[in-house]
């Protein structure tokens, strides 16, 4: 069988997962994601 | 006893997420709209069900590729990389609602379909082209004659949208009734395709076309969360490889991309020589083992 990645692969990564967010936080993603989960999504639904 | 547990919190889970409970009252629509919609959920859950009390990752990616100040999508990308380092497939086979639906719809008492191995293994593939075209490339290029995006899977292929959010929406709000054409109905011929096939085939949407599970599927060998396999205990019975529904032989690729880590090979194997661990506890073990 195959080695296992070693955990510390793992949380290199993770780390570098919460620095991308943090930067798309920083760049105000958030808000873009906000404005349109909080209405309706005509297109979602199949109106729009 | 474990197969239970996961249906508990399965449940639990979409009913915490769908908790918005006056979304459900007849009238003019009504969104939950409080600042945890800042926020994805895990798995794949329909922004606009009326009970939603967080974002549909996929279609928040999409909101900020089709938004006019278009993004690069980095704190929906960070969140579900990060999701699937913790976790990988264990989201698709316990916090997803849209997986639940599939499963309880196969649970209905009819002969069952399993595709050919060799049909099976190239549609798999349909996912990925699914996540790189429909959700990430054609949103983020794509501009129409007023400069808008448009989500493609949203809008044209997503049918938990259709059964989460459109279908009950439309049944409550009358003023939506009046916008329907010929949009609605190519997406409600498409969730009963998806409601068809899932009677008789385990998951198909999970399998085939899931661009969220094709993207955790990604980190499924380097997650936290992993499938380990006692080689010494193994007896080689294929007994994990016959439970499995999503077609996996788990004794010999523990952390395949299409395992949703229900745990069901676990409780199949005679000798318990499967289970689920994380690096971690590997590391305690050893530890334990030189003292």
């Amino acid at each position: 069988m195959k080695k296992e990645v070693p955990l510390k692969v793992t949380v290199i990564m993770l780390a570098a997962a919460a620095a991308v967010c943090a930067i798309g936080v920083l760049l105000g993603e958030p808000q873009t994601v906000f404005a349109k989960a909080a209405s309706i999504c005509l297109e979602c639904i199949g109106i729009g | 006893m474990g197969k239970y547990r996961r249906k508990a919190v399965q449940v639990v889970w979409a009913a915490l997420t769908n908790g918005f409970v006056k979304g459900f009252l007849p009238g003019t629509p009504n969104l939950y709209s409080g600042p945890l919609k800042h926020f994805c959920v895990p798995g794949l859950n329909c922004y606009s069900c009326p009970g939603a009390l967080g974002a549909c990752p996929i279609g928040a990616l999409q909101a900020v590729y089709t938004d006019r100040h278009r993004g690069a999508g980095l704190y929906v990308l960070g969140y579900l990389a990060a999701v699937g380092l913790l976790a990988g497939r264990f989201i698709c086979g316990w916090l997803c609602l849209f997986g639940l639906i599939q499963e309880l719809l196969y649970k209905i008492p009819t002969p069952k379909i399993r595709v050919p191995e060799r049909i099976d293994r190239k549609l798999r593939y349909l996912k990925y082209a699914v996540l790189a075209l429909l959700v990430v490339g054609l949103p983020f290029f794509y501009r129409d004659a007023f400069g808008s995006g448009v989500p493609f899977f949203c809008e044209y292929l997503c049918p938990a949208g259709t059964l989460e959010g459109g279908i009950p929406l439309v049944l409550l709000n009358k003023s939506l009734r009046a916008g329907l054409g010929a949009l609605f109905r190519w997406k409600v011929f498409l969730l009963a395709l998806f409601v068809l096939s899932s009677i008789f085939i385990y998951r198909p949407f999970c399998k085939y076309l899931c661009p969220l599970g094709a993207f955790y599927a990604l980190f499924q060998k380097v997650s936290l969360v992993r499938m380990r396999v006692d080689e010494g205990a193994c007896i080689d019975c294929g007994a994990c490889e016959k439970a499995c529904h999503m077609n996996v032989a788990p004794c010999r690729t523990p952390n395949s991309g299409e395992c949703i880590r229900c745990g069901e090979c676990m409780e199949a194997c005679p000798v318990k020589a499967l289970s689920f661990g994380t690096g971690l506890r590997k590391k305690e073990r050893i530890k334990e083992e030189t003292v």
